[in-house]
């Protein structure tokens, strides 16, 4: 706070924006890419403040008000099939759903770019072990290595997230490794190996900021995949267990309503549907905003 | 001659700085078991030469010779397949000489000015990498970033917080010039290090480089493909074919009296300041021939004016004065070349 008052140097007149300043102003004028953020903003905040925001209690079930219409009177987005307001399952499902999103693609993040970053900067012979181990997961579909991972895990959120982290890392590996190899290769990193750095300052100063952006806005693409998938491990109820109220799991549930209320069947694939594309969408605008000439 | 440092010289001011003997690279050997092809690029093949302390040791040929190749495996950035490097006297990751330790004697200026900075450090940031590799504190280590940005002619004020896409190329390869200074170098590789500026530009950088090897003692390697360049800043030259060495002597000696053709069709193609002494026509025709196959006995006789049944069997070897040295049968009264009997 005390820095506020601090008069700006001359010597920091000159310094220039850093490279993420000007990714941001240029994110910032991306209608597109802002718009997705908003929805976003709305979605996260409203999951996060949902015993706020929540108009009822998403466990509250009625026997007497099943399936009522959207717009019914105390339920302004009707009812499920247990008599529940959907309006406050959709914000409290929300927290689930997001969460099993964004923690298995922040985990293989993680996991993934350690592997693909130490295979392409060590390259080789390590690299080829490493990269062709890797290719054996793409065999599968990832759809069906997810079921089968929680299949044999068995059902439960945390065996979901492993299985979705199992499905991620390889992809997001590949993805760092064909970065840093291109990366490797440039002069200044030649320049820094050959000022004497060991290997791990050379990755760090000189390698991972210009490789961690790219594979960054790679696994944001991956949220939007990742929350499908999650969603559909809770259909198959491999995921979350009822009643916790989880996108996927409602849409599960509410199957049998598809004929009577169509649309509040629909509203919880609405939401999977809205919440990744506005992902998608933002990670598009990001990666545009980061391709610049440097 | 300007004065070495007591402390650093080890070997004596007799001692060559850099010997290289026999360097050997070929490129595409021993690639994996997935490989095609088993073209093998014979870039660098059985180099000798010495750079002596002081002095700047300027490298010549055309594209694809070996020049950069030659750099590469001095600076230890790629291994040779044979071949010895010896600095000052000492065997490189010897007992006496760790790598570590010659890495910082040894820098490299590259030719892409941008393509060697990262282009998400600041320039001081840049130049103090090196210097905290070695363990030099942060605050030190910016400190000298800031001296080193003064002594290559740019204001620290101005130019430390600025990243590479905002300078521009004469102003990046200073920045290159005091990245490489930042760790003391005593040998400094110049790898068409003025290739990509501005004429104007190149004479600028040119003269800063001539200042700051008398400052702070440094021997030069300088490459280029410019033999006006070159005669300007060296002191000998070595001119390569094909991943040899065709001439190596004093730098007035050779642009006068050259003794390999090949020397002398480069010379003769320099663009003369005179106009009475035009170019008249290209002294050497064609493309040198491809690394991968390259020609028997001596390398340049298929596109040798004075090429006799001998050059396409017999390899010459460098020979010659110590102080000029060709490889070319021409240049060895024992050859039996058919001209030397003329």
């Amino acid at each position: 706070m005390a820095m506020a008052a601090t008069e700006t140097l001359p010597i920091e007149a000159s310094a220039s924006p850093g490279y993420w300043q000007s990714v941001g102003r240029r994110l910032l004028r991306d209608p597109v890419a802002m718009g997705a953020l908003a929805v976003l903003v709305i979605i996260v905040l409203a999951a996060v403040l949902a015993p706020w925001v929540a108009p009822a209690d998403p466990y509250k079930a009625t026997m007497v008000r099943r399936l009522r219409p959207i717009g019914y009177p105390g339920y302004p987005l009707g009812s499920d099939e247990l008599g529940r307001d959907m309006l406050s399952r959709l914000i409290y499902g929300g927290r689930l759903s997001l969460f099993m999103g964004v923690v298995p693609v922040l985990l293989a993040f993680v996991i993934g770019s350690g592997i693909g970053i130490f295979a392409g900067y060590v390259g080789g012979r390590i690299n080829t072990v490493v990269m062709r181990t890797i290719d054996v997961f793409f065999a599968f579909p990832s759809v069906l290595l997810a079921i089968a991972l929680s299949g044999v895990l068995g059902a439960g959120i945390i065996n979901s997230i492993v299985s979705l982290t199992v499905v991620f890392v390889p992809q997001i590996a590949r993805v760092a490794e064909s970065v840093t190899t291109q990366v490797r290769s440039r002069d200044y990193v030649e320049a820094a190996r050959a000022s004497g750095a060991n290997a791990l300052a050379v990755v760090r100063v000189h390698v991972l900021g210009n490789v961690l952006g790219p594979i960054f806005v790679y696994a944001t693409s991956l949220i939007s995949v990742s929350m499908i998938l999650a969603s559909g491990l809770s259909f198959l109820g491999l995921g979350v267990k009822p009643p916790e109220p989880e996108w996927g799991l409602m849409l599960n549930t509410l199957r049998t309503a598809i004929y009577s209320q169509p649309l509040v069947a629909a509203l919880p694939g609405l939401m999977i549907f809205l919440t990744s594309i506005s992902f998608n969408l933002f990670s598009d605008g990001l990666r545009t905003a980061m391709e610049v000439k440097q | 001659m300007i004065a070495l440092d007591p402390d650093r010289d080890r070997g004596g001011p007799g001692t060559p700085l850099l010997a290289v003997q026999s360097l050997t690279k070929h490129f595409g050997r021993k690639a994996s078991v997935f490989a095609r092809n088993n073209a093998v690029v014979r870039a660098v093949d059985g180099v000798d030469f010495t750079v002596r302390k002081g002095e700047t040791l300027g490298i010549v040929g055309e594209s694809g010779c070996g020049k950069s190749t030659t750099a590469r495996l001095v600076m230890q950035i790629i291994k040779p397949d044979a071949g010895e490097i010896l600095f000052d006297g000492e065997a490189v990751g010897g007992r006496a000489l760790s790598l570590a330790s010659y890495r910082r004697q040894v820098q490299m200026v590259f030719q892409d000015s941008y393509a060697s900075l990262n282009p998400r450090l600041t320039v001081e940031d840049t130049i103090a990498f090196g210097p905290k590799a070695h363990g030099l504190g942060a605050k030190a280590a910016i400190a000298r970033a800031h001296d080193l940005l003064h002594r290559v002619g740019l204001e620290p004020a101005r130019f430390a917080g600025r990243y590479p896409h905002e300078i521009s190329g004469g102003q990046r390869q200073r920045v290159n010039i005091a990245r490489a200074l930042a760790l003391e170098p005593r040998l400094l590789i110049l790898d068409e290090a003025v290739s990509a500026l501005d004429k104007s530009v190149e004479a600028q950088v040119l003269n800063l480089l001539l200042d700051l090897k008398d400052e702070f003692g440094l021997t030069y390697m300088f490459i280029s493909h410019d033999l006006n360049v070159v005669r300007f800043m060296s002191d000998r030259v070595m001119v390569m074919y094909l991943g040899k060495v065709a001439e190596i002597g004093g730098s007035d000696s050779l642009f006068e009296k050259p003794l390999h053709p090949y020397t002398a069709a480069l010379l003769s193609s320099m663009p003369s300041m005179d106009p009475d002494k035009r170019t008249e026509e290209a002294p050497l025709a064609g493309d040198p021939p491809n690394p991968i196959n390259p020609p028997p006995g001596c390398r340049f006789h298929t596109r040798c004016r004075f090429a006799a049944t001998l050059c396409a069997h017999a390899e010459p070897v460098l020979t010659g004065g110590d102080d000029h040295r060709a490889a070319c049968h021409l240049a060895d009264p024992q050859s039996g070349h058919p001209r030397l009997a003329a």
